[in-house]
């Protein structure tokens, strides 16, 4: 049986995230897909009534920017490191900026370093425009 | 746990039936007591982060510590008002037993004029066993069309 540890050395080699997201049922839920721009890998959520936190602004629900960054930092990781297990957060640290409108969202994150036990990285998450961010993170993650 | 059922039951409608991303995970407020508000997360085969063992998406986990950390808020604050959270850290100190209800236990321990200073856990059983912790700020007073909780009890921004 593939497991999602197969899913993930697949998308290391070829790039291809599809098994990937598909084997975590969560990135389902928020309807997260992995695409590549400009030699980037970019997470995608889909925008969908269900991700709303506040109907009247409208506004996305601040946990699923929170959701989308540690997934991308994740998914990064895994993209970019051999791991025996999945990698498993220890601190998520999410800043705010803007209120995430009801329309399709970006991340994409950056390996500050990657060590033996602890990879930890940089993720934005923006919609119109990558240079005025609406939510950053940064994510410690166990990788050994 | 002492509770204000009226209360629980108010808080539910604002934060559960009003909020469609806390409804989509099947959040309720179960307890208030004092100034500590406490939510649960059924157990949802389609938050898992891992397969192979189960266990929850820690997306799942923060979007729990943000929603009861924000409706702390509510409870501490006299006057309703807009809030917006500028920043939220989640230290994973274990991982989340699979198949179970988790719950997260929040208390607004500070307020200023402008922002409001939360402390939360998510646990089991136990709240002095948490497997994650929350330490999270809320700007109040917000710009824009938000909502408050008052408006939220009336009924006007209910569909």
């Amino acid at each position: 049986m593939s497991t999602s540890l197969d899913a993930a050395r697949e998308a290391r080699t070829t790039g291809d995230f599809t098994a990937l997201v598909h084997a975590i049922p969560y990135l389902e839920f928020l309807g997260v897909t992995v695409e590549h721009r400009e030699g980037r890998r970019v997470g995608v959520m889909k925008f969908a009534e269900h991700l709303v936190g506040n109907p009247t602004l409208p506004a996305l629900h601040g946990g699923t920017l929170a959701g989308l960054l540690e997934s991308m930092a994740h998914l990064e990781c895994l993209a970019q490191t051999e791991v025996k297990q999945l990698p498993k957060t220890i601190t998520l640290t999410v800043d705010y900026l803007k209120s995430g409108k009801p329309k399709d969202t970006y991340a994409v994150a950056r390996v500050l370093k990657s060590g033996r036990r602890v990879t930890t990285l940089h993720v934005l998450a923006f919609q119109d425009d990558e240079r005025a961010p609406i939510a950053a993170a940064t994510v410690h993650l166990k990788v050994g | 746990m002492a509770s204000d059922p009226q209360l629980v039951e108010q808080l539910n409608v604002a934060f559960r039936e009003f909020v469609p991303h806390n409804k989509a995970l099947g959040l309720t407020v179960v307890d208030v007591d004092g100034l500590k508000l406490t939510l649960a997360l059924p157990w949802n085969d389609r938050l898992i982060g891992d397969p192979e063992s189960g266990v929850l998406h820690g997306g799942a986990i923060t979007t729990l510590l943000d929603a009861c950390c924000g409706a702390s808020v509510y409870v501490r604050l006299q006057d309703p008002q807009p809030i917006a959270t500028l920043d939220l850290r989640v230290d994973f100190l274990g991982r989340a037993p699979t198949r179970r209800e988790v719950r997260a236990t929040a208390e607004c321990h500070h307020v200023t004029s402008s922002v409001a200073f939360v402390r939360g856990v998510a646990f089991i059983d136990d709240p002095a066993k948490p497997f994650a912790i929350a330490t999270a700020t809320f700007a109040l007073s917000t710009q824009g069309r938000a909502v408050t909780l008052d408006q939220v009890l009336k009924g006007s921004e209910l569909a």
